[in-house]
C-alpha cells in the first residue's frame, strides 16, 4: 500500500470512528435543553430526572469524543504536513478557535452540569445545560468551516512559496457553502440524537417498565425527529445538494452514477456503477427525476463524468455513488418512519402500537450509518482534491512519515478503538439498563468496601 | 513585534496546560502510592473529575493557536516527532477512557485494572512531556525544506543524529515526572482531608529534594547540549530573574508546605512551572525548533510565521476568547473550591 492511501485511511478511519459520539453530544445537547427547560417551567422532578439521565449519556459519549478527537488535530500536523503547511494560516485558524471558543465553555459548564448541581441554584444549573448546547453547536460550526474551505475555498491568496493566506477573516467563517453544510449537518446530529432518545423509550415501554419516562423519551424524541427527518431533507439536503451540483459538478456526477450528459437526466435509484463500460449495471431508474431536483425543470441538461477529463473523477467512485445513496435512502426512511410516528403519537396510540415501537427501536443505529454516509460523500466527492481545484490529496500527506510507519499507527489506532467501542457498549447499555432513578447513594457503596 | 507577541502567547498557552492538566497528571501517578481506602479513592477523583477535561482543553487550544500562529513548525514537528505524538495520543485516550469507567464500574477487580491505566498512562505522559521539550532544546536534524523524521531512539545519545529518547531527553522526562507528581502532591494537600492530606504532604518532602537535584542536573545538561542556549541571557541580563524565580518558588514550596499552607504552596509550585517553561523558550528565542546537524536550517520564528492579517484577526480574538476561557475557568474553579467531596454524587 502506498503512503498516500495510509494517510488517507488513518484519518478515514479516525475521523469517522470519532464522529459517532459528537452527533449524538451534538443533538442530545438540544433536546436535554428541552427537557430542562420542561423541568424548570414546571417544577417536574421527572423531567428533571429525566435530563439528568441524558445527562449522563451525554458525559460518556463527550469523553470518547474528547479522546477520540483530540488525534484529529493532531493528525493534520502528523500525517499531512505538507498540507497544513500551506494552508495553515487560513484553517489553522477555525481549528484554534474551536478550542479557544467552545471547548472551554463546553468542558466548563459540563463539569458544572455533571458535578456541581448541589452547587449551584436550579437556574443556574439550567444556564450550564444551555452553555453546553451552544458550546457543542459553535464547536460544530468551526470545524464545518474549516472543511467547507477545503470543500469550496473562498477568500484566499497564494503566496509566491505556494502557501495560502486568508483575505478575509469574516468571508471564511461566512462560506456560503459553511453555512448549508452546518445546517444539513447539525440537523443530522438532531436526528440521531432524538432517534436515540425515541428508542430507549421505546425500549422501555416494550420492555413494561418505567412507563413515565418512556412517555417523555418518545414524546420529545418523535416530535424532534418528524422535525429534524424532514429538515434534513428539505431544505438543508436539497441545497446542499445543488450547491455540490453547482461547484462540484463531477462529484455530483459521480454521486448520482451520470457517466454520460444527458438532457432529462434520471436518478438511479439502486445499481452498481461500473467504472470499465462507463454505466449503471442493474439499474433501477426514475426517469427526468435528476434534472428536476437539481434545476427544477425535467428538461434541464446534467453533466455526466463524460464531460471531465479521468484524473478529475472522484478516486472512490463506487463508494462515492454507495455513501449517497445509502444516506438518501435512509433519509426517506427517517421521514416515513417519524411521520407515521408522530400521528400515532397525535392520536394518543403510539405508546401502545408495539410494531411502531419496534420499528424505532431498531432503527436507532440507521442515523449513525446516514451521517457517516454524508460525511463519506462530502469528502470522497471532494476527491481528488484535498483543497478543492487548488491541492491534490497526493500533494498534501506527511512525505516523511513512511507508509510503514503509517500502518504501524493505523493498526494501534484499530485495536484502541475496537476496545473502546467494546467499552463504550457496555457502559451505555448499564447506564440504559439502570435507567434514570437515582443512583444508589455514594455512601452506600463507600460503606460496603 | 508580532512574531515576539504569538511566541510567548503559544508559550502562555502551554504553560496554562503544564500547570492544570499538570496537576492530574501528577495525581494520577501519586494514587497508585498514596490512597489506601475506597473512600480516599473516592476523594481523590472527585478532586480532578470537574476539571480534567477542561484542562486537557489547553493542550487542544495551545495546538490550535501553533497550527496557525506558525504553520511550519505545526508541520516539521508533529510529522517529524510522528511516533511519540501518537503514543501520547494513545496515552490520553487510555487515561481519559478509564478515569470515566471508574465512575461505572462497581467490579472490584475491574476498578483495579482501571486504576492501574489511569496512573501508568498519567505517568508515562508526564515522561514523554518532559522529553518532548527536551528534544525540541535539543534540536533535530532538520532537513533544508524544514522536515525531519526521529526513530524513539538510536544509541541514546544526543548528537547529531538522535532519537526521540537519549540520556538528555529522558532527564528531561524524569525533570517532568517529578515536578508534576510533586505538583499532583500539593493539589491533593489541598483539595482532600484527613490520612490521605497528611500523607500528600509528607511525600512533598522526598519529592522535592528529588526535584532540586534534577533541576540542577538538566540546567547543567542543557548548556552542554546547547551551549546556544545561554545566549540571549547574557544579551539581557536582566533575565535571569528567570532562574532565580526557579530557585525562589523552590524554597516556597517548600516553605508552605511546611507551614501547612497548601493553597500557597500549590500556587508556589505553578510559578516553579512557570518559571521552568519560560526560561527553556527565552533560551530558544527567536528559535522555535533548532537544527542538530549544525547545517543552519534552524526553524526561526520569522521563517515559520503566518501572514500579518491572519495574525491581527488571531490577535483580536484571541484575546476575547482566552478572557472569556480564564473567565470560566476561575468560575468553575470557585464553584469547586474547598475540600473535595468523596460522597458527590457524581454522574
Amino acid at each position: 500500500m502506498t503512503a498516500e492511501i495510509i494517510h488517507r485511511l488513518h484519518f478515514a478511519f479516525t475521523i469517522t470512528f470519532h464522529y459517532l459520539f459528537p452527533q449524538l453530544t451534538m443533538g442530545l445537547a438540544l433536546l436535554i435543553m428541552v427537557l430542562k427547560t420542561v423541568a424548570l417551567r414546571t417544577g417536574s422532578e421527572t423531567w428533571d430526572r429525566a435530563a439528568r439521565f441524558w445527562g449522563r449519556i451525554f458525559a460518556i459519549n463527550f469523553v470518547f469524543g474528547v479522546v477520540t478527537g483530540i488525534p484529529m488535530e493532531f493528525e493534520f500536523g502528523t500525517n499531512w504536513a505538507r498540507f497544513s503547511r500551506l494552508s495553515g494560516g487560513v484553517i489553522g485558524q477555525p481549528l484554534a478557535m474551536e478550542g479557544v471558543f467552545s471547548f472551554f465553555l463546553e468542558s466548563a459548564f459540563l463539569g458544572l452540569f455533571l458535578y456541581g448541581e448541589k452547587r449551584i441554584s436550579k437556574l443556574m444549573h439550567w444556564f450550564s445545560a444551555v452553555m453546553v448546547f451552544l458550546g457543542s453547536w459553535i464547536s460544530g460550526f468551526f470545524i464545518i468551516v474549516t472543511d467547507a474551505w477545503m470543500q469550496h475555498p473562498v477568500s484566499y491568496t497564494r503566496m509566491p512559496d505556494g502557501h495560502f493566506e486568508v483575505i478575509s477573516f469574516w468571508q471564511l467563517l461566512m462560506n456560503p457553502w459553511g453555512l448549508l453544510q452546518y445546517m444539513h449537518n447539525m440537523t443530522g446530529a438532531v436526528v440521531t440524537g432524538s432517534f436515540v432518545m425515541a428508542a430507549v423509550g421505546a425500549f422501555y415501554l416494550l420492555d413494561g417498565r418505567r412507563e413515565d419516562y418512556a412517555r417523555i423519551f418518545l414524546k420529545v424524541g418523535v416530535i424532534a425527529g418528524v422535525i429534524s427527518s424532514v429538515l434534513i431533507i428539505f431544505p438543508t439536503g436539497d441545497l446542499a445538494g445543488k450547491y455540490v451540483a453547482q461547484y462540484q459538478p463531477a462529484a455530483i456526477a459521480a454521486m448520482e452514477g451520470l457517466f454520460k450528459t444527458e438532457t432529462g437526466a434520471g436518478i438511479v435509484l439502486m445499481g452498481q456503477p461500473n467504472e470499465e463500460t462507463g454505466q449503471i449495471d442493474n439499474p433501477i431508474v426514475v426517469n427526468d427525476v435528476l434534472s428536476f431536483l437539481i434545476y427544477g425543470t425535467t428538461k434541464a441538461e446534467v453533466k455526466g463524468l463524460d464531460q471531465f477529463p479521468q484524473d478529475q473523477w472522484p478516486t472512490a467512485l463506487p463508494l462515492l455513488f454507495y455513501a449517497y445513496h445509502i444516506m438518501a435512502g435512509l433519509g426517506t426512511w427517517f421521514v416515513l418512519l417519524m411521520v407515521v410516528a408522530t400521528l400515532l403519537l397525535w392520536r394518543g396510540r403510539l405508546f401502545t402500537s408495539r410494531w411502531a415501537l419496534w420499528a424505532l427501536l431498531l432503527s436507532f443505529p440507521l442515523p449513525y450509518i446516514a451521517n457517516t454516509a454524508g460525511w463519506m460523500t462530502a469528502e470522497l466527492g471532494r476527491q481528488p482534491w484535498l483543497i478543492y481545484g487548488l491541492m491534490r490529496t497526493s500533494e498534501g500527506f506527511s512525505s516523511t512519515v513512511s507508509a510503514s510507519n503509517g500502518l504501524f499507527t493505523l493498526l494501534g489506532f484499530m485495536g484502541l478503538y475496537a476496545l473502546l467501542g467494546l467499552l463504550f457498549t457496555v457502559l451505555i447499555y448499564r447506564e440504559i439498563d439502570h435507567g434514570p432513578e437515582p443512583k444508589k447513594p455514594a455512601t452506600e457503596a463507600a460503606a460496603a468496601d | 513585534m508580532m512574531g515576539f507577541l504569538w511566541f510567548w502567547l503559544v508559550a502562555v498557552m502551554i504553560v496554562g496546560y503544564v500547570v492544570l492538566d499538570g496537576f492530574d497528571l501528577g495525581v494520577g501517578v501519586l494514587h497508585l502510592f498514596l490512597v489506601r481506602t475506597e473512600t480516599e479513592r473516592r476523594a481523590t477523583l472527585a478532586s480532578i473529575g470537574p476539571v480534567w477535561d477542561g484542562n486537557e482543553v489547553w493542550l487542544l487550544a495551545g495546538g490550535g493557536t501553533l497550527y496557525f500562529a506558525f504553520p511550519l513548525l505545526y508541520a516539521s514537528a508533529f510529522s517529524g516527532f510522528y511516533l511519540p505524538l501518537m503514543i501520547v495520543l494513545w496515552l490520553l485516550i487510555l487515561r481519559g477512557v478509564s478515569l470515566e469507567l471508574r465512575n461505572h464500574i462497581d467490579v472490584g477487580v475491574w476498578r483495579a485494572l482501571l486504576d492501574g491505566v489511569f496512573g501508568f498512562a498519567s505517568a508515562l505522559l508526564t515522561i514523554f512531556y518532559g522529553a518532548a521539550l527536551a528534544n525540541v532544546l535539543r534540536g533535530v536534524p532538520l532537513n533544508a525544506d524544514g522536515y525531519f523524521f526521529l526513530p524513539l531512539w538510536t544509541n541514546w545519545q544526543p548528537g547529531v543524529l538522535p532519537g526521540i529518547l537519549d540520556w538528555y531527553t529522558v532527564i528531561g522526562g524524569l525533570v517532568a515526572l517529578v515536578a508534576l507528581t510533586l505538583h499532583g502532591a500539593l493539589w491533593l494537600s489541598l483539595k482532600t482531608s484527613g490520612d490521605l492530606e497528611q500523607r500528600a504532604r509528607t511525600v512533598v518532602s522526598p519529592l522535592w529534594l528529588i526535584l532540586i537535584a534534577l533541576t540542577v542536573v538538566s540546567l547543567f545538561a542543557t548548556i552542554a547540549v546547547r551551549p546556544a542556549s545561554l545566549d540571549n541571557y547574557f544579551r539581557y541580563p536582566v533575565t535571569f530573574i528567570v532562574p532565580v524565580g526557579v530557585v525562589a518558588s523552590l524554597a516556597a514550596i517548600r516553605l508552605w508546605n511546611r507551614k501547612r499552607q497548601p493553597l500557597k504552596a500549590f500556587l508556589a509550585s505553578c510559578l516553579y512551572l512557570f518559571f521552568m517553561l519560560a526560561g527553556a523558550c527565552w533560551g530558544l528565542y527567536p528559535v522555535l525548533l533548532p537544527d542538530s546537524t549544525g547545517a543552519a536550517n534552524d526553524i526561526t520564528l520569522a521563517r515559520a510565521i503566518s501572514g500579518p492579517h491572519t495574525l491581527a484577526v488571531g490577535l483580536a480574538w484571541w484575546l476575547v476568547g482566552m478572557a472569556l476561557a480564564v473567565g470560566y475557568v476561575v468560575f468553575v474553579y470557585s464553584r469547586f473550591k474547598g475540600k473535595a467531596d468523596a460522597h458527590a454524587e457524581g454522574h
